[in-house]
């Protein structure tokens, strides 16, 4: 088995099939790339909503121990 | 019948999302790993080592994405319907979500195998685009994959929306084998069968390993990006529940 | 359990023949609903020459497939509305409740939804074949492709329709659904006519069309009338 062209330039241009070769592959590794972190992009949507939440529920408990405190 | 009761088990544990989530979460390192070695390598014999076609010249090199990825469409589909009727008939919360994962994966290969195979057929053909009986069934089955999406988002309840769309998978399934037997037909009527995108049988070992790999690393890139996507729904589905909770509190 | 089973069974017939009569009643009571798919029909195929220029030959060469796309379109349109007001008003609740199978309700909206959409649709297809400069050759054979095939495409259509039936603005959606499914009966429907167009035997596309209309039949009403259950818990 060897390197089947001359040099890096021979290797981009592919006998003139490079642009097609090459675009394929280029959008092929951009879907899969998509798909590989769109889970982790899910995930952390998901934390920084689970946080919102949690501060949102806190601030109301904090309010209303403040309401509570201030007839006494 | 004790390895069987064992089986059941199995697969009841397997139903509850919660049990996936933190047995898969060991496997994803290393179908990520096996995944990249194999696509980085498969690629690189694919594009620099793998000798040049006779007829096609270099152009034939986008085989090796290609086909995979028309492979992994079609498998994707009778994935996500064969899921989906786990789900209709045992109930299994799990195999729903599995094939909601399992549709946008699905339709993002098909999208690959459809560009790709324009692609190709401008040095070979000399058109982006033939309406040959393949690139034409494989526009089909991206209709049938926009469908299924279509439908699962238009539900408002979840669980009515997964029953829904694993119907609709089904009647895909049934469908699919009718689609391509007339799409070939009509393509024979129309055109004579002289043109074809590869001659399987008669290919070159040199040419037919790295083809090898390259189907191999992206069966491994499905299951994970399958197990990952279906992670992150569980986590999505479960939102209200302890273990969710404490899961996403300590990735942060 | 058997014992009780039987009757039902056997109550299947004359219990699909009232409902055939009752929803073919309603059918042409609302006889707007009837004409316009047929208006759409021959509206949309007399913008085509317009659109794609006058010439005999072109016409048609194309005339075929204009046809029995428009004539798909047609059907496809009047099918949102199958099951719409029966679900609006509860109605099918009811006859998903009923010892009758569901099955044969399903078989009998689709039977008249083809009665009144499909029938006179391929009945009126000789004429914009005329319109269209279809030759001889091709008219008897249109006429058959369609009743058989706008058959399968009211019992296919009826399992998106099913689907969609709980859904507010389902239109697109059930054509989304819907089309891809359509295509091995548009091939064959075409294939048949532009077959008869260009003189050879068009037996064998005939048959495989009636061979989808079978294939539909048994199977179709089954998945819509899983769907319509499904529906009904929305």
């Amino acid at each position: 088995m060897q390197f089947q062209f001359s040099g890096l330039a021979d290797f981009l241009a592919m006998d003139g099939h490079g642009v097609y070769v090459w675009s394929c592959y280029g959008v092929t590794l951009l879907v899969l790339v998509g798909l590989a972190i769109q889970p982790a992009l899910h995930r952390r949507r998901l934390q920084r909503e689970l946080q919102r939440q949690r501060r949102i529920s806190e601030a109301r408990r904090q309010r209303s121990e403040n309401r509570v405190a201030e007839p006494v | 019948m004790g390895r069987s009761r064992l089986a059941w088990e199995w697969f009841h544990r397997l139903g509850s999302p919660r049990w996936f989530y933190h047995k898969t979460g060991a496997w994803l390192p290393w179908l990520a790993l096996a995944s990249l070695v194999l696509l980085a390598v498969g690629s690189a014999w694919g594009l620099g080592f793998a000798p040049q076609d006779a007829k096609q010249g270099n152009s034939y090199r986008i085989i090796y994405i290609h086909v995979p990825a028309a492979f992994l469409a079609l498998a994707g589909y009778y994935i996500m319907a064969v899921s989906g009727a786990i789900g209709l008939i045992w109930k299994m919360k799990l195999s729903f979500v599995v094939m909601r994962a399992a549709a946008p994966i699905g339709a993002a290969l098909t999208f690959i195998a459809l560009f790709t195979g324009a692609l190709w057929g401008k040095p070979t053909w000399g058109t982006y685009w033939v309406w040959d009986a393949r690139i034409t069934s494989m526009l089909i089955l991206l209709l049938l994959y926009i469908g299924v999406l279509a439908l699962s988002r238009a539900f408002s309840r979840e669980q009515v929306g997964d029953r829904a769309c694993a119907l609709l998978a089904l009647v895909g399934t049934v469908n699919i084998p009718i689609i391509y037997k007339s799409v070939d037909w009509w393509f024979t009527l129309h055109q004579p069968a002289s043109i074809k995108l590869t001659q399987s049988n008669s290919i070159d070992p040199s040419m037919f390993y790295p083809l090898l790999t390259m189907i191999a690393g992206f069966y491994c890139f499905y299951a994970w990006t399958l197990i990952a996507h279906t992670r992150s729904l569980v986590l999505q589905r479960e939102w209200r529940t302890q273990w969710v909770q404490q899961a996403l509190g300590e990735g942060s | 359990m058997p014992a009780e089973t039987a009757p039902t069974v056997f109550r299947a017939g004359p219990g699909f023949a009232a409902l055939l009569r009752l929803e073919l009643l309603l059918a042409l009571r609302r006889s707007a609903d009837i004409a316009n798919p047929l208006l759409f029909f021959v509206t949309v195929l007399a913008l085509l020459p317009l659109g794609v220029g006058p010439e005999p030959e072109l016409l048609a060469r194309m005339a075929p497939g204009l046809i029995w796309v428009v004539a798909l379109l047609a059907t496809l349109l009047s099918q949102e509305s199958l099951f719409r007001s029966d679900f609006e008003d509860g109605s099918l609740e009811q006859l998903a409740l009923c010892p009758q199978p569901l099955y044969f309700a399903v078989m009998a909206k689709a039977a008249v939804h083809w009665l009144v959409t499909g029938l006179p649709l391929a009945l009126l297809s000789p004429l914009l074949g005329l319109m269209l400069s279809l030759p001889a050759e091709g008219y008897l054979c249109l006429l058959i492709s369609l009743l058989l095939g706008t058959a399968s495409l009211s019992l296919i259509g009826a399992v998106g329709a099913a689907l969609t039936v709980a859904l507010r603005r389902a239109g697109l959606l059930l054509a989304l659904i819907v089309m891809p499914l359509y295509v091995p009966v548009l091939i064959f429907g075409t294939g048949a006519v532009q077959a008869a167009v260009d003189g050879y035997a068009y037996g064998a596309q005939l048959a495989v069309l009636a061979g989808l209309l079978a294939a539909a039949a048994a199977l179709a009403p089954l998945a819509a009338a899983g769907a319509i259950r499904i529906s009904l818990d929305n």
